[in-house]
């Protein structure tokens, strides 16, 4: 009696082989289904690293490395990282400079090291390639041949700026993109009032993100509403005709916003043939920050509805009718039980709208005149100069700044609460 | 013409009609009155406006006409927060995004009841349904039964006089049923408040209600205590609809009274009590529990007409022993016998003459 247990224990551990721990039988067990996991995820794996995670690492690279000047001028590099910031150039740096000239002669770098100094210091592109030019005819003393070519060349800015272009990673473009520069003796000030761009219009991007955000909730709140207690053939009708601006080319939705908007467009002339406003006194609704939130509202608005939809159809009625039996208004049921459960349908929805908004770039540039310009319009202005590093700057400024308000809305709200359809 | 209110009236429907396309009628003139404190239960299939009828008095649903009385006060105007009635409702509807206590202090809120009073109210009521440690787990967090609990709790917190139950057992294991089927009998007794209880189950109606009107087809079929309903239906749909039934189709011969006689379709002559066949010649149908069919003389009365039969099938059931039998023209006919130590035991194939007491037939309408 007393020796059944044991028994059935060795019986059991006979079975399954003794020496193995359970632990190491039960990975052993799961490897092959893993692998083949492994296997099948693969592909998406590759994919994803290749179209995501590279791309968007090198554009961070960019932001930050920049070889035109450094990959140039060899004997410039050599002398800058043997004195300290701030030394007067001397004759040693001035023949430095000419050998580097010659060398940009002779493979033709000068106009790329010129570029990348010119971020810097504005009108030094000509300067070198000018220089370059005549290298080959540049003799001892240096310094005053050179000068004699050019009086830029003594200028202090020049050298404090060629002192950070002779290290191929700097900080830069960022500086540039928070509206500051370098002095001649290393430190950093903000630049003159009249050229301060990015802050101001990296806050406004923001601002008209948020203003376009909310609008966007206002409309699809009570049209999700609709969509959802609507019965299904109804709602499906409905959905079509939300999900019909997808459908169109955006080209085409910008153009005919354009002719409603404008001065003499539609709306324009309804409102003075109903004697609203005068002649004289039609609205500016287009080519202004107007144009760009009615466009982008009217463009971003299905991503807001989608997500509300998805999570307001899921809502069981029961709630409102439980709340309503337990004595609650129906202003109270609305904003303490159902505002509530759609929560992580707003979450998602504005969370979307706003990305979408922050990194818009064709609306704006179409109907935003200069007003109505967002910071992605920046960026791309300068890849059109093929200012790479100075675009990726900026691309990642706006990344930071998503991101940052992604951390504050899972700080809040909680990521996990989002629901994106 | 307004009747007068009769104090032992609580809820009334008078001529309640519901239709909802305009062109049937759910709920066909619903008369009920409900007294103080009874435990009522509203029982039917699907679709016999059982349901309709409760939402009505929830206020969820308009009477298309008629009208609907709370206390002596017509309701039909008054919108469902102002009715100050407690519902439970199928699968519970805890808000998911409160806690139990959250879910229970919400319509004490919304009553402006100051905080101090409120927490001793959600105590009470957690401590009602044993769940007084629950108070701050998410519905999501808790068991089904755990779940029905609280949502008790929470019709029950602003101290309604009137709780309306649509089939709240309905998601439950049969034993945790049982369990708070005796567990909401016992708060009704204890609170002295009125329910009205909707359930598709006969054997909750049974067990738990004062009384119960069977819903058929938009209309109450018969509304009286547990005992009456099963032991004398009104109608074939009542016999039929509320525990298991034998029916043997026939016409009367002989009418009195207390008293009928059927010609079965077999030939053989029965006894039953008449309930509402009207004339001799009537088409009826009988119908006998299958406990209430006897295997030895017994129990019958001295001039019982026996009939006989032949056993087909015997299934043990455990508490009972059910026989499957050929009886008078039909193949299904079941007896239900105790199995007790001194029962007989039936083989299938075996020949027997049955019977039963005259009064456990009933000569019913036919459906």
């Amino acid at each position: 009696m007393v020796d059944l247990p044991r028994i059935a224990v060795q019986a059991a551990t006979a079975a399954a082989g003794p020496e193995i721990p359970l632990k190491a039988r039960l990975a052993r067990a799961q490897a092959r289904a893993r692998r083949r996991a492994f296997l099948l995820v693969l592909p998406l794996l590759l994919f994803i690293l290749l179209t995501f995670v590279i791309p968007i690492g090198q554009m961070l690279q960019r932001s930050i490395y920049h070889d035109g000047f450094s990959g140039a001028a060899p004997a410039l590099v050599e002398w800058f990282a043997a004195t300290p910031a701030g030394t007067e150039p001397d004759e040693t740096a001035f023949a430095a400079l000419a050998s580097d000239l010659l060398f940009m002669k002779e493979r033709k770098l000068a106009g790329e090291a010129g570029t990348r100094i010119n971020y810097a210091v504005p009108g030094s592109r000509s300067l070198f390639t000018a220089a370059a030019r005549g290298a080959d005819r540049l003799t001892a003393p240096y310094r005053p041949a050179l000068m004699a070519e050019d009086g830029k060349w003594a200028d202090p800015l020049l050298w404090a700026a060629m002192r950070e272009a002779a290290s191929p990673w700097t900080t830069d473009f960022y500086l540039s993109g928070i509206d500051m520069q370098r002095t001649a003796n290393g430190g950093i000030e903000r630049v003159d009032e009249g050229s301060r761009v990015y802050l101001a219009l990296y806050a406004k991007t923001f601002l008209l993100s948020a203003v376009i955000t909310i609008i966007c909730l206002a409309l699809a709140f009570p049209v999700a509403h609709l969509l959802a207690t609507l019965p299904m053939a109804r709602a499906n009708l409905l959905m079509i005709l939300v999900l019909l601006p997808f459908w169109t080319s955006l080209l085409v939705r910008t153009t005919s916003w354009i002719v409603l908007l404008q001065s003499q467009g539609v709306i324009n002339s309804l409102l003075v043939s109903a004697g609203f406003i005068g002649d004289d006194g039609r609205l500016a609704l287009i080519y202004n920050r107007t144009g760009t939130i009615i466009v982008m509202v009217h463009i971003l608005l299905p991503f807001m509805v989608l997500p509300l939809y998805s999570v307001m159809r899921v809502i069981p009625p029961v709630y409102a009718r439980a709340a309503r039996s337990l004595g609650a208004t129906s202003w109270t049921t609305f904003r303490r039980i159902y505002l509530p459960q759609t929560l992580p349908g707003i979450g998602a929805g504005v969370l979307l709208v706003f990305i979408l908004a922050v990194g818009y770039y064709i609306t704006p540039a179409l109907v935003g005149g200069a007003d109505g310009q967002l910071f992605s319009n920046q960026i791309q202005f300068h890849m059109s100069k093929s200012n790479w590093s100075q675009a990726a700057a900026l691309a990642a400024m706006l990344l930071a700044g998503v991101l940052l308000l992604y951390w504050l809305y899972d700080r809040l709200v909680g990521i996990d609460k989002l629901k994106l359809g | 013409m307004q009747k007068a209110h009769d104090p032992g009236e609580y809820v009334a429907f008078r001529h309640v009609q519901k239709s909802y396309d305009g062109e049937t009628l759910v709920v066909k003139d619903l008369n009920l009155s409900i007294g103080q404190g009874e435990f009522l239960t509203m029982l039917g299939p699907s679709g016999s406006g059982k349901t309709t009828s409760l939402m009505m008095l929830a206020g969820f649903e308009s009477a298309t006409s008629g009208e609907i009385l709370l206390d002596g006060r017509p309701i039909n105007q008054v919108p469902p927060h102002r009715r100050g009635i407690g519902m439970v409702f199928q699968n519970y509807a805890l808000f998911p995004h409160m806690t139990v206590g959250e879910n229970l202090a919400f319509p004490l809120e919304v009553r402006r009841i100051g905080k101090d009073e409120r927490e001793a109210r959600i105590r009470r009521a957690l401590d009602m349904v044993q769940m007084g440690a629950f108070a701050n787990r998410r519905p999501a967090q808790l068991s089904g039964g755990q779940q029905q609990r609280i949502a008790l709790a929470r019709a029950l917190v602003f101290d309604p006089k009137l709780v309306l139950m649509d089939e709240p057992l309905g998601a439950l294991d049969k034993q945790l049923r049982e369990h708070m089927q005796f567990e909401i009998k016992h708060l009704h007794e204890s609170l002295g408040i009125t329910v009205v209880y909707v359930t598709h189950d006969q054997g909750e109606a049974l067990t738990m209600s004062d009384r119960v009107a069977v819903f058929n087809d938009g209309r109450i079929q018969q509304l009286a205590p547990p005992e009456d309903l099963y032991e004398r239906p009104q109608n074939s749909f009542v016999a039929q609809f509320i525990g298991e039934n034998n029916k043997l189709p026939g016409v009367v011969e002989e009418l009195n009274e207390t008293r009928a006689l059927v010609r079965l379709a077999t030939g053989e002559l029965i006894e039953a009590t008449p309930v509402n066949v009207r004339a001799k010649g009537d088409r009826t149908l009988v119908s006998i529990r299958p406990e209430r069919v006897e295997i030895t003389a017994g129990p019958m009365s001295e001039n019982a007409h026996l009939l006989d039969a032949e056993v087909r099938e015997v299934i043990y059931m455990g508490d009972i022993l059910r026989i499957r039998m050929r009886a008078a023209g039909s193949e299904d006919f079941v007896v239900k016998l105790r199995n007790s130590i001194d029962q007989r035991r039936l083989d299938p194939g075996e020949r027997i003459r049955i019977g039963w007491h005259p009064q456990d037939a009933r000569a019913l309408d036919v459906i």
